[in-house]
């Protein structure tokens, strides 16, 4: 197999094309940049070759370094391992660069320029930024960008070096720091890329055949160099460092290590020769690699994330790809559906009980697509085309022909029986019926369906348009095919799937609910709840779990509980939770909606600090608990519901597990997830954790058993469950 | 034990650290040469007569680079012999150029000693010699950096000072050093800054603004409130280091913090011996010398933990100490010594501080050192604390007595 050909044309210019067999993107290999690399001495030793064009053979030019390679470099050879792997990478792109030039009089090198087609990102970016001049097609779908800080690793191709020296520490920390993605004309006037043009490699070839010694020689190999907005310890460059690293850590809370390495190798590397600087940039890439937390972001959203999006628990059965959608229920969750799946062309019969209340979720779309057309994102053309899709309706006739029902009226069981009748007296046979919901119990529901077969629970996040996970709840009865056709849905309308079985609160609510219980419980406690609220998001979670039941509304708690304990009777856990939940619902706190909450608001709607009321109420208690304490508490009242919800069955894969907390709830990125989370603990610890959280605060912390057995058997979750990830 | 003993203490006018101050015009060498000078002159010391100059500077670059203390030695007229040592420990430095000549006397390392330090804040920027700690992103992490006027704040929001007690001090400052140069208290100390015809330069501190009130400073804008909340966003960084605070107060600006000036100070110290060669008359002894690290973040809290430190070394306690002088870096680092040992304002920095007279970083140590013996002379008490707040997170004191 080999991913790099050349070929030589009369002008002595070598055409290079970069196309990985049997996959739609190239990515990079150990033995492609091999490859590469004989292909680059070969043209370089050639007298027949004047230049050399680097191109692909795909569509875009590359996705960036083959990430299971990356783990391979680090499992084979441990830190040693990793840095050898990037040095390497970093000759090669250093021969790149030089081109055979005379070190010395900077003269006699061969001019190499990349042609790129379409996106290029993460070393595909790196490879060209290596080259003589950067060539990107006028291909607005196409996406430049180092998108490595993502998954919790940093651009270590020499990208950050690269950037900074060409751009300068400020004007690159959007791309290095938030791996933000531009289209062409974009990258070319961020300084990403040199060139757009309708043929890249033509315009390659031409400035190949062109260019003269001074062409080849980079700012930073020429005497005299100055870093564009100063090195660190220049004045101007002093107080962007200073700035930067302060920044970063706001942002972050400190719980990133790659972006604290990124931070470190710009600084580090900015005061020392280019060859130099690479070399850092390798021991900082190191560094990250070998840390656990880039291994469990790699792992969950990388390799996993795009697993399930790929179908890796999809049940064996034909196409199910969904032509025409009917959605019951044109409220805020029916009315984001029905946005999702026109824009991803497929036909919605969009249904409310009156005319305006169906007008009104279908002018949701109108407002969203408004909103893309001011921002440049979409055009008016498209606008008309997406609500052409959009048919707003009482009628349920109009259902006919629909192949997919994702059912969204209130959520109330009688309601919800009455249209699913409704409904499946009018749509095919073999169509499926999906119910969302967030809390109601999908085999009860399906009692209402006459083909409990074909019925199926879809959770929805809200806003629809702008969370990236679904939860898919297999009923009792629940076939294969509904499920197929659940996830090829959600592939349809770009989002990642968890498919889990039914228990109360599925899985996400599962997890959600007991972690802001926690925050309440210690507000009653007396628990300073800044120090709550600041615990949580030094944990990485992005809001405290008071900030979210005030956006979740408190209201939807109070119902929630109420539920849950006339379900569980005397066995329910939560008094201590209820009185203060009952006492904000009384006085009218409902939350954000209501602009009152366990925070303030302002008239506006935005939040200010916590509520003093609170105070008042539940006083600050003399003795503060520490930090890890609060967190502890916070971290295991979710993971250990994920393990409950493993050890029951209801998650059937651990990567689900992580990739839905994450996509779901913000559960921790840097950590993995919470399995991920756990076996950066260690089994033996978490135990010795939980139990101490037992013997303080009660039995919700009891070690469910599986975990007692993993450190039993010096286990972790990913070395006993994980599946062999099928796609990458 | 040998003794440590003060013999004289001087000090130069403080002048505004900017372009139009009076000592603008002169260099740190200049300034350092002359009041050295001044010192040899007043005590008459001939040839050999001090061990060593150490010489406090923070910002050891440009004119205050290489090793200035030797350079100002060799610009004076004291003897070739007499080496030089710069040293640096930011806002401390001149007074750890005092504890380590007195203790060195005390080791019997030497007779003789002449410490202080200088800095020209005008002429040499704050900062203009980089560091680490501000700007390596491993340690600036690590260490939660937050500049010197956050940190204050966050003294004051978790301490508890509001803005208007940070005024009133500042107030109180000003009233202080205006009435003791109206006094004349600074007479023993004060040596006027003359150029090399003699001519005078500068002999008032000039950066003090007598009759400043409340009114006044309330209309000053809030120094750090930009860089905390917007951009950067120090106050973040804070808040990850001291997570039970939602937000900070940001109390401090140009009135009640300390005053960039350009200024210098020494100390002449020596043995009984020493002072008897010379013919001198001791005015107090050292009785005690400390130094701490500690939380770099809110980094200006050394005065206290280095105060338990110095009292416990020396089996004092706080009541035994009559007047107490601690570096007016910012309002809230005073009131919070003052907080911690429920000492007597009146006591406190009776002749003002650097809040009115300004803080010039190198010799501020040594000044008030100076100060403090000055006024235990004047109110015939015998013994006096002098601490500060240090960059970094440390803190200096040292504890003299009259004899």
């Amino acid at each position: 197999m080999t991913d790099f050909t050349m070929k030589k044309d009369a002008d002595g210019v070598a055409i290079i094309t970069w196309d990985v067999p049997g996959k739609s993107m190239n990515v990079l290999s150990l033995d492609g940049a091999a490859e590469l690399d004989k292909l680059i001495d070969g043209a370089l030793a050639d007298d027949a070759v004047k230049g050399i064009v680097i191109t692909s053979g795909k569509k875009d030019f590359a996705a960036g370094m083959d990430l299971n390679v990356i783990a391979g470099m680090k499992d084979n050879g441990g830190a040693q391992g990793v840095f050898d792997g990037v040095m390497t990478l970093h000759h090669l792109l250093r021969k790149i660069e030089r081109a055979g030039m005379d070190p010395k009089t900077l003269k006699g090198g061969k001019p190499i320029a990349s042609a790129l087609p379409g996106t290029a990102l993460g070393i595909g970016l790196e490879l060209p930024l290596a080259t003589h001049r950067i060539f990107a097609a006028d291909n607005a779908k196409a996406k430049i960008g180092l998108p490595e800080i993502m998954v919790g690793i940093f651009p270590g191709g020499g990208g950050t070096t690269r950037l900074v020296r060409k751009l300068g520490a400020m004007a690159a920390a959007p791309f290095l720091l938030e791996g933000k993605l531009n289209p062409p004309a974009k990258a070319k006037a961020a300084g990403l890329v040199d060139e757009v043009v309708a043929d890249p490699v033509a315009a390659a070839r031409e400035w190949v055949l062109n260019a003269g010694d001074d062409d080849l020689v980079k700012p930073w190999d020429k005497k005299g160099y100055k870093m564009p907005g100063g090195e660190p310890y220049h004045p101007a460059g002093f107080m962007t460092f200073v700035g930067a690293s302060a920044m970063v850590h706001g942002k972050t809370k400190g719980v990133y290590p790659a972006a604290k390495a990124l931070l470190s190798a710009v600084y580090e590397g900015a005061m020392v020769p280019f060859d130099q600087a690479l070399r850092i940039e390798a021991r900082w890439f190191t560094n990250v690699l070998m840390n656990p937390s880039s291994t469990a972001m790699i792992r969950s959203l990388f390799i996993n994330k795009e697993a399930l999006e790929k179908g890796a628990n999809r049940p064996e059965a034909p196409d199910q790809t969904v032509k025409k959608v009917g959605i019951l229920g044109a409220g805020m969750m029916g009315a984001g559906i029905a946005y999702v799946s026109a824009k991803a062309g497929i036909e919605v019969v969009l249904i409310d009980a009156k005319q305006d209340a169906a007008d009104k979720g279908k002018s949701y779309s109108e407002g969203l697509m408004d909103k893309a057309i001011s921002r440049k994102k979409a055009t008016e053309d498209q606008k008309t085309e997406l609500l052409g899709r959009i048919l707003a309706t009482t009628d349920y006739a109009a259902l006919d022909g629909c192949d997919l029902i994702v059912e969204a009226v209130f959520e109330d069981p009688g309601i919800k029986a009455e249209v699913t009748k409704k409904a499946e007296a009018v749509i095919p046979q073999d169509a499926i019926f999906a119910t969302n919901t967030s809390t109601l119990p999908i085999s009860d529901l399906a009692r209402a369906s006459a083909r409990p077969e074909q019925f199926i629970g879809i959770h929805f996040f809200s806003p629809v348009d702008k969370m990236l996970l679904v939860e898919i709840i297999k009923g009792r009865e629940t076939g294969p095919r509904a499920v197929a056709k659940a996830l090829d849905f959600v592939r349809q309308i770009r989002k990642t799937p968890i498919v889990v079985n039914d228990a109360r609160f599925f899985y996400a609510n599962r997890c959600i609910i007991p972690y802001i219980n926690e925050g309440i419980r210690m507000v009653a406690e007396g628990v300073n709840p800044v120090l709550i609220e600041n615990a949580a998001k030094m944990l990485g979670m992005p809001l405290g779990p008071l900030q979210l039941v005030d956006e979740t509304s408190i209201d939807l708690g109070v119902k929630i509980a109420k539920a849950t304990k006339a379900a569980m009777g005397d066995a329910y856990p939560d008094g201590a939770v209820d009185e203060v939940l009952f006492w904000m619902a009384d006085l009218g706190r409902l939350g954000r909606k209501s602009n009152a909450g366990f925070y303030a608001y302002d008239d506006k709607g935005k939040r200010q600090g916590l509520w003093d009321g609170l105070e008042a109420q539940y006083p600050e208690a003399q003795e503060q608990p520490e930090l890890t304490e609060i967190q502890h508490r916070l971290m295991f009242a979710q993971s250990l519901e994920a393990v409950r919800a493993l050890e029951e069955g209801v998650l059937e894969d651990i990567r689900e597990g992580d990739v839905g907390a994450i996509l779901g709830w913000g559960f921790a990125p840097w950590a993995g997830g919470p399995f991920g989370w756990l076996d950066i603990l260690g089994a033996t610890r978490a135990v010795e954790i939980c139990d101490g959280l037992t013997e303080r605060h009660g039995a919700r912390f009891e070690t469910p058993g599986l975990l007692r057995e993993l450190a039993e058997k010096h286990q972790t979750f990913y070395g006993r469950f994980a599946a062999q990830p099928k796609a990458a | 034990m040998t003794e440590a003993y003060i013999y004289d203490a001087a000090r130069t006018p403080r002048g505004k650290g900017r372009p139009d101050g009076s000592l603008h015009e002169v260099t740190a060498l200049a300034l350092s040469a002359r009041l050295l000078n001044a010192v040899k002159e007043r005590n008459g010391l001939e040839g050999h007569a001090v061990e060593d100059v150490i010489w406090g500077n923070v910002t050891q670059v440009k004119e205050q680079g290489g090793c200035l203390a030797r350079s100002a030695v060799l610009a004076s007229d004291l003897d070739e012999s007499i080496p030089g040592l710069s040293i640096n420990r930011f806002c401390a430095s001149g007074m750890e150029a005092v504890n380590l000549a007195a203790n060195q006397i005390r080791g019997g390392a030497g007779q003789g000693y002449i410490a202080g330090g200088v800095e020209m804040m005008g002429r040499v920027a704050m900062g203009s010699d980089g560091a680490a700690i501000a700007v390596d992103p491993s340690l600036a992490m690590k260490t939660y950096f937050v500049p010197q006027g956050i940190s204050a704040d966050i003294i004051a929001t978790e301490y508890g000072f509001s803005r208007e007690e940070c005024d009133a001090l500042a107030v109180e400052s000003q009233r202080r050093a205006a009435e003791a140069w109206q006094d004349d208290r600074f007479a023993k100390s004060i040596v006027p800054v003359i150029d090399q015809n003699g001519l005078t330069i500068l002999e008032r501190d000039e950066y003090m603004r007598p009759g400043t009130s409340t009114e006044d400073l309330g209309k000053l804008k809030a120094s750090f409130k930009e860089m905390g909340e917007i951009m950067p966003g120090f106050d973040q960084v804070a808040m990850l280091k001291y997570p039970h605070l939602d937000h900070i107060d940001h109390v401090h600006h140009a009135g009640n913090s300390s005053g960039i000036v350009d200024g210098a100070a020494a100390i002449l110290l020596g043995s009984k011996e020493f002072g008897e060669a010379h013919g001198l008359k001791p005015r107090a002894r050292i009785r005690s010398t400390a130094k701490i690290g500690t939380d770099p973040t809110i980094m200006l809290t050394g005065p206290v933990p280095v105060t338990e430190k110095i009292l416990a070394d020396s089996g004092m306690s706080i009541g035994d100490i009559d007047l107490f002088e601690v570096n007016e870096a910012f309002a809230a680092v005073v009131l919070r010594f003052m907080q911690a040992f429920q000492v007597d304002p009146a006591r406190v920095n009776v002749n003002g501080g650097a809040i009115a007279m300004g803080h010039p970083l190198g010799a501020t140590g040594a000044i008030i050192i100076g100060t403090l013996l000055d006024e235990l002379e004047r109110q015939d008490k015998q013994v006096g604390l002098a601490t500060l707040c240090i960059a970094s997170g440390m803190g200096a004191a040292t504890i003299i007595e009259r004899v």
